[in-house]
């Protein structure tokens, strides 16, 4: 595929309460985003183990975005999103070390309301995304 | 008689250490030799290559492996070990998930091989002499020059179960004596477990079998990470709780606390417990969850975060080429170093 025509798989994972509420919002107020996101729904962003991210990008996704409820109240479990940031800020560091750029990699809090913020985001990720290319698969040796 | 089972015992990328739990089985040793043949093993008897290439097939009962796979030769040789042998074990942590060697796969190859051969300060190498593949070498008694092979190097370095079936591990840097003697234990008795099953060591995980447990609170929230370095630990406190990172609550145990016991933490030599996604991104997330931090206070996260200089070495000391990237992603193929093989 060449690179004008990339298209990059996006892997979501969106907590119940605001970020997945926010896509549903921002689907029932036919707002357009691209379609390169597959969104999984977790119950809480502190449920997203970086198992599943480093998962994520070694099945092939090229970026992954986590969103949840903004600090420091909107939790529904009062402090899931303050795990999830300790978490992922780690991870962040840790994909970095692996040569996996920071742009693929994105936490981002979006409240039920923000359907805005939503497609915002994604069309940001989309483009960056494009910009850089598909991530490569694990043991192919670049020249 | 019965004849006896017989035990092949090879070596990849390894340090030796995995030889030396062998020998410090110490006067079980005795019992090990009544009770098995040892067919091959380069480290202590001289067996030739072509000597296993004249058994028939499936004929050794046991190889055990250890080491990494970094050469073409390693490839070669358990690919033929694999073919010869009923069971196949992974030895150790490199063989398992490619250990502290396979920390190189955080680098493309070209820096692995000058780093080794041109920039370390213990080396010296004043024309620059990088080793190839073939070496024409002049030997004053001989008329022409001759031609020295060496084998090709991989890209990257591969735990033992990307190149060939692996039926059991044995995991440990290295195992201790007594895994081992489990180990040995259970496949002599001919009731082995199903395959891919670690042997020798616990379902559970080291917190289970540490003295200090009884001392583990509840509830570990930190303000401050501390290095190995910068404390003397009390002998008689859960380290967690004292500030260091342990990686005991994510890495099986098996080996009776003996870092913890000497008042080091654990660096999770004896790898994953079952079940478990990528160890690494396991223990990232254990130690993220015991930080009082919120996200109002980034910036003091990101000192304490700050203060370990190296997370992959840390979370991925033993198990980087078994993680979902294996290593570095994108690596370079070599351009001084032209006998670099793609693993196929």
């Amino acid at each position: 595929m060449s690179q004008e025509n990339f298209e990059p798989k996006i892997v979501v994972f969106a907590c119940n309460w605001c970020a997945y509420s926010a896509a549903d919002l921002a689907g029932t107020s036919r707002m357009h985003y691209p379609p390169n996101v597959r969104i999984i729904r977790v119950m809480c962003s502190g449920r997203v183990d970086p198992q599943f991210v480093l998962d994520a990008f070694s099945q092939g996704a090229d970026g992954v975005l986590v969103a949840g409820c903004h600090p420091p109240a909107d939790c529904h479990y009062i402090d899931g999103n303050y795990k999830a940031f300790r978490r992922l800020m780690l991870l962040e560091r840790l994909l970095e070390s692996m040569g996996i750029e920071k742009e693929r990699f994105r936490l981002e809090w979006i409240s039920a309301s923000e359907a805005e913020k939503w497609v915002k985001v994604i069309k940001e990720m989309v483009e960056t995304l494009k910009k850089l290319g598909p991530l490569k698969p694990k043991l192919e040796v670049t020249k | 008689m019965m004849e006896k089972p017989k035990v092949a015992w090879y070596w990849c990328a390894s340090c030796g250490g995995c030889e030396e739990s062998f020998v410090d089985l110490a006067e079980k040793l005795l019992d090990v030799f009544d009770a098995v043949d040892i067919v091959f093993c380069p480290v202590a008897m001289d067996f030739k290559k072509e000597d296993i290439e004249k058994m028939p097939d499936g004929s050794i009962t046991v190889a055990l492996i250890n080491g990494g796979i970094r050469l073409k030769e390693h490839e070669e040789m358990v690919k033929l070990l694999r073919r010869k042998s009923k069971i196949v074990i992974a030895y150790g942590a490199c063989s398992s998930w490619g250990g502290i060697p396979g920390l190189a796969n955080l680098y493309d190859i070209d820096e692995v091989i000058s780093r080794k051969y041109l920039e370390v300060p213990s080396i010296e190498n004043p024309n620059k002499t990088l080793p190839s593949h073939i070496t024409k070498v002049k030997i004053p008694d001989l008329p022409n020059e001759v031609e020295i092979e060496l084998t090709k190097v991989l890209p990257r370095l591969l735990p033992l179960d990307r190149v060939i079936e692996v039926d059991y591990y044995i995991p440990g840097c290295p195992p201790t004596p007594d895994v081992f003697w489990n180990a040995l234990q259970a496949i002599l008795s001919g009731k082995l477990p199903p395959k891919g099953t670690v042997l020798g060591a616990s379902q559970k995980s080291l917190c289970d079998e540490c003295p200090l447990n009884e001392t583990k609170p509840e509830k570990i929230l930190l303000k401050d990470l501390k290095r190995p370095h910068e404390v003397i630990p009390k002998p008689d406190e859960c380290l967690l709780a004292q500030g260091l990172l342990c990686l005991g609550p994510v890495t099986r145990g098996g080996c009776g606390a003996l870092c913890v016991k000497a008042n080091m933490p654990c660096t999770g030599c004896f790898g994953p417990l079952d079940n478990i996604i990528d160890y690494g991104g396991k223990a990232l997330s254990y130690i993220a969850s015991i930080l009082d931090y919120s996200p109002m206070e980034e910036d003091k996260l990101k000192e304490v975060y700050d203060k370990i200089p190296d997370w992959v070495g840390l979370v991925y000391k033993y198990y980087l080429p078994a993680s979902k990237f294996g290593g570095k992603v994108n690596i370079k193929k070599s351009k001084a170093f032209k006998e670099v093989v793609e693993y196929d």
